[in-house]
């Protein structure tokens, strides 16, 4: 079973994808390899709204019955947006993880972080896929 | 160079995601941890167990060394009979956990993978201090084994098994032979909290034996589909079951574990001094299940804490895929160990409130 990760955004090595958007936002994360990695699950905790993140810390955590592992952002910049169905629903981010399984929209305070990250093809031979 | 089992090529057919447990290639998940899980309490799901230690003891002191280095009793054990007991050193810490078994002309230690060459060096030593006379044979590499785990395992494998599991009572074990070509014994014992057997067969024939196995209960929707080690993990969690490494180690006395059944403390064996003086003062520590309010889940290491002050350490965790709580084993103060204790727990920085209850968190339904 070959591993992929969509071309359309960037990554870190930490299996976190971000997404720029149309309007210049970006939206933040996990691989599909992240959460089979992490199996069932069961939590995950986010940033409230407003909160400032910088690039490379720690936004959040995830939890499954298995581990517990950090979420990192590769951009810095205010949260405008939590994905409000994966605090509710968890499994969301096993199921869907590129789309509906989203987790925090950031504006980014500069865009040129951005483009230090990981193309997908970087990124999945940095973890060995 | 990972070790693998007989059953490897079983594993990745069916789509195990293999890890390195122990030394060995091991499927830890084959779809979903909670999945495989839910199917063992309800129907029922084979482990692949053959990465545990088999040693077989034979010759005229192979009860009295048992007996020396084992907290249960062994010498008034049957023929066809298993215990679980523990492995101590002299300060009382638990080197290993194992079940004992007695046959005809042998006898069977099962131990954990990540211990067997800790014990096998141990027992050597220990044969040659004391000056006993047997032989000492490690069975795990020439033969497989494989927990057959969950309510309806019973019906569903005793007909394809050569002996009478319907009538054999829990911890006792019997062999027999498949059309006189495949050898199995079969005991009734498990670590899920669910009934079931697990069966040790030549590994020649193991990858033989489980085609027909996994045939046989593919019929009516395969009512028996393997499940990996994360599912043995949390199901023996809410089973209250200690696992080597988390609730034991060389610093955990059985006591303290809540393993006193499993201690004759009337018999002489390798730390018993330390032990009958644990049980006189009574345990500093107790083994105590906990109960954490919400989902989020205290991993081994975690605090527990009560009015500010560290009063314990979580073993294992998780969210409880039967309970859908979030459960807890941990050590803690003795003072806090009784039954309805409101404690908490640091997740970091965040205390989470937990109270004690009673173990285990999940009990079958008689």
């Amino acid at each position: 079973m070959a591993a992929s990760a969509p071309s359309d955004r960037k990554y870190l090595e930490t299996h976190e994808w971000h997404k720029l958007e149309g309007d210049g936002t970006v939206t933040l994360g996990i691989t599909q390899i992240a959460a089979d990695e992490l199996t069932d699950i069961t939590y995950v905790a986010l940033p409230k709204v407003g909160e400032r993140l910088s690039a490379g810390k720690r936004f959040g955590e995830i939890e499954s019955v298995k581990a517990t592992s950090d979420l990192y952002s590769g951009v810095s910049g205010d949260v405008i947006a939590i994905n409000d169905a994966v605090a509710k629903d968890p499994g969301l981010v096993n199921r869907d993880p590129y789309a509906t399984g989203w987790m925090i929209r950031v504006k980014p305070a500069n865009a040129a972080e951005l483009e230090k990250l990981l193309s997908a093809e970087e990124y999945l031979k940095r973890t060995g896929h | 160079m990972l070790k693998r089992t007989p059953f490897y090529d079983f594993h990745v057919a069916s789509g195990g995601r293999m890890v390195d447990f122990a030394g060995w290639e091991m499927p830890i998940v084959y779809r979903s941890i909670v999945d495989e899980h839910e199917q063992t309490r309800n129907s029922g799901s084979i482990f692949d167990v053959s990465h545990m230690g088999r040693v077989h003891f034979t010759g005229r002191d192979a009860q009295a060394f048992l007996n020396k280095v084992c907290t249960r009793n062994v010498t008034d054990q049957k023929v066809g009979q298993s215990r679980y007991a523990l492995i101590c050193n002299a300060g009382g810490g638990v080197l290993d956990d194992v079940i004992v078994s007695r046959d005809a002309k042998h006898w069977l230690m099962v131990c954990n993978a990540s211990n067997r060459e800790k014990l096998l060096k141990y027992f050597h030593d220990v044969r040659h201090d004391a000056g006993l006379d047997f032989d000492m044979a490690d069975q795990t590499e020439s033969t497989a084994m494989v927990a057959i785990q969950g309510p309806k395992v019973i019906d569903r494998v005793a007909e394809h098994l050569p002996v009478d599991v319907r009538s054999m009572k829990r911890y006792h074990f019997e062999t027999g032979s498949v059309m006189g070509l495949i050898k199995l014994t079969v005991f009734r014992s498990g670590y899920t909290g669910e009934d079931g057997v697990e069966v040790i067969l030549s590994a020649k024939v193991a990858p033989m034996a489980m085609k027909m196995l996994a045939g046989k209960t593919d019929r009516d929707g395969g009512t028996l589909r393997p499940a990996g080690l994360g599912a043995r993990d949390t199901l023996r969690l809410e089973a209250g079951m200690p696992l080597y490494g988390h609730e034991l180690s060389e610093s955990i006395d059985p006591l303290s574990a809540g393993l006193k059944w499993a201690v004759d403390l009337t018999k002489e064996f390798v730390g018993v001094e330390r032990l009958r003086e644990i049980a006189q003062a009574g345990p500093k520590r107790k083994l105590v299940g906990l109960e954490l309010e919400g989902k989020r889940i205290a991993r081994q290491g975690t605090p527990v804490t009560k009015d500010g002050q560290v009063v314990g350490e979580v073993t294992s965790g998780t969210l409880s895929p039967t309970l859908g709580k979030s459960i807890a084993m941990a050590y803690v103060d003795a003072s806090h160990a009784a039954e309805g204790s409101q404690l908490s727990v640091d997740l970091k920085g965040t205390l989470n409130p937990a109270k004690t209850v009673k173990l285990p968190f999940y009990k079958r339904p008689a």
